[in-house]
């Protein structure tokens, strides 16, 4: 029933230059005024887009070998510690790891962000001497193009939906979520709101496994359910999940990335992390596509909770939706409170406008999920347990 | 009209005392208070702007707070932004008071007015970017 259209049709019309693409944001007007059957057949394509702080980031370099080779066993970037507890020169370095020397002030995703600008990055790493890698240290320099091979591989990004941050507390505290006030002297929020990828495909349909991206600046793919999907978190009527619920694990190669789109971040007292810009397009399959990319910052709630407690589960003051955090003051408990934001509205849309001229000159083909994310699945705790107890 | 942005410290035994009703009164000043951070029993912290048609008043007016045991600076440190850097986020704006920093709610993008600042320097660790930065 309805109108429908594959993704075969779509990646035609991008070959030959007759698609029609437009942002999240620049729909909802347009179903407004047309209606949902009629804007169904004038859009191919809607890009959605997201730029906020994401720990959950890494990247996989393999180093190439040198003469005589070295079997790695540990490796620092710029003092930063790598992971190389895989084959004798591959690694992986997570953005949140600090530096041995500089602490806070650096991490892994200012090595990342180093490597993607084209600067030297040192490379330090020690063994304990093989038959076959009978080198027992190296330090080199490397930079993005003389490395082997390097590729993000961030195994928690675009989070659908998130949390917004208060502290109730009477001391100023610093967070992942900022720098928190006070008795509620503000209130912080982390998401692109109705541009935002998994907000605009709230079930899933159509960003799956093998679903191709723009990762920081280039194209990128999703490579599985991100760690902590939880999809089966309650929902609003129109299927928005109220707070955060569904992830995604993100790939993409290192190499053609550009700072622009992706950046290293300092949470002052809280550690490092790494800004990074997520673009995916959503194909008008067909009228509840629509209806899903039409969501407006006010059907998308957020719960209000409280960092001021150090617990597992914290206490929530309500939800506060997206509109209300965009006009700069929510209400809790009768008091006013001022809100910012930490993701970046303003690059999100560089970043949708930017996948929208990609598609429109033809450089960027819609990809049908190889495999849907799970649609139900809710996060695991961690307790604290015997062995005994598992007799 | 004649205009002076001052930092004023005092001790915590300086603390209730009814200094800016004394400058009002005393020296004929209007004051307009930026900052004020004042708790009892610790030293407080005030950035006001004075102003009097003269000088001569203004200068009256800060010899008496120093008498007084209040330690007297000018309001000389800037708050430097680097535009080009900025990611617009707007983490810094979740600790800015005085509404100096600021998201511009059509493009989403930071504005900076520094008549507003106070120089209260929380903005500098709030930016993850490291952009932000005090100059003397
Ligand atoms: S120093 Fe920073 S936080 Fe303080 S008033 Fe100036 S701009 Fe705002
Ligand atoms: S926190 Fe830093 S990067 Fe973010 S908007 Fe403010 S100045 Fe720009």
């Amino acid at each position: 029933m309805g109108f429908r259209r594959t993704y075969e049709e779509i990646n035609e019309k991008i070959k030959t230059g007759r698609v029609v693409v437009v942002t999240a944001e620049e729909i909802i007007p347009m179903v407004e005024e047309k209606g949902v059957e009629a804007v169904a057949r004038e859009v191919d394509v809607v890009t959605t887009a997201t730029f906020g702080p994401m720990c959950s980031t890494g990247a996989f370099l393999n180093f190439g070998h040198s003469d005589p080779p070295i079997k790695m066993t540990r490796v620092w970037l710029n003092d930063v510690p790598a992971y190389t507890g895989v084959a004798a020169v591959d690694a992986y370095i997570g953005a949140t790891e600090l530096s041995e020397s500089a602490g806070f002030e650096y991490g892994g995703a200012h090595v990342i962000e180093d490597l993607i600008s084209g600067k030297p990055v040192k490379l330090k790493a020690t063994a304990y001497g093989t038959d076959c890698y009978p080198r027992r240290e190296i330090e080199t320099y490397i930079t993005r193009d003389t490395i082997n091979q390097a590729y993000l591989f961030n195994p928690r990004n675009a989070y659908q939906n998130y949390s917004v941050a208060v502290n109730s507390s009477d001391r100023i505290i610093y967070t992942y979520m900022g720098t928190l006030l006070p008795k509620l002297g503000n209130a912080t929020y982390c998401s692109a709101g109705q541009l935002s990828p998994l907000l605009n495909d709230p079930y899933y349909r159509t960003i799956g496994i093998g679903t191709r991206i723009f990762l920081g600046g280039t194209q990128g793919y999703v490579a599985w359910e991100g760690t902590q999907h939880s999809p089966s978190v309650s929902r609003t009527e129109k299927g928005i999940p109220i707070g955060g619920a569904g992830t995604l694990a993100l790939i993409g190669d290192l190499k053609q990335m550009d700072r622009r789109f992706i950046r290293a971040a300092v949470f002052h007292k809280y550690g490092v992390s790494m800004y990074v810009g997520v673009g995916i397009p959503i194909p008008i399959l067909d009228e509840e596509m629509v209806q899903f990319v039409s969501v407006k910052d006010e059907d998308i709630h957020a719960p209000i909770v409280d960092y001021g407690v150090g617990r597992r589960s914290k206490p929530t003051y309500g939800t506060a939706n997206y509109k209300e955090l965009r006009s700069g003051k929510i209400t809790i408990n009768g008091k006013v409170v001022p809100t910012a934001p930490l993701s970046s509205l303003a690059k999100a849309r560089e970043i949708a406008e930017t996948l929208k001229t990609w598609i429109r000159e033809g450089k960027f083909f819609v990809q049908r999920p190889v495999q849907s994310l799970p649609a139900e699945q809710l996060t695991k705790p961690l307790e604290i347990r015997q062995m005994n107890e598992f007799k | 009209m004649a205009k002076r942005r001052i930092v004023l410290t005092f001790p915590p035994s300086m603390v209730e005392k009814p200094l800016t009703y004394r400058l009002v009164k005393d020296f004929d000043l209007a004051i307009n208070i930026l900052y004020a951070r004042i708790v009892p029993r610790e030293s407080g912290r005030l950035v006001i702007e004075l102003s009097n048609s003269s000088e001569e008043n203004i200068n009256a007016g800060i010899r008496f707070l120093e008498e007084q045991g209040v330690s007297v600076e000018p309001l000389s440190k800037e708050i430097r932004w680097d535009e080009k850097e900025c990611i617009n986020c707007g983490a810094c704006t979740a600790v800015c008071h005085s509404d100096a920093l600021y998201m511009n709610p059509e493009t989403w993008k930071l504005e900076f007015d520094k008549d507003k600042c106070i120089v209260c320097e929380m903005c500098v660790p709030a930016c993850p970017l490291r952009i932000i930065s005090v100059t003397f």
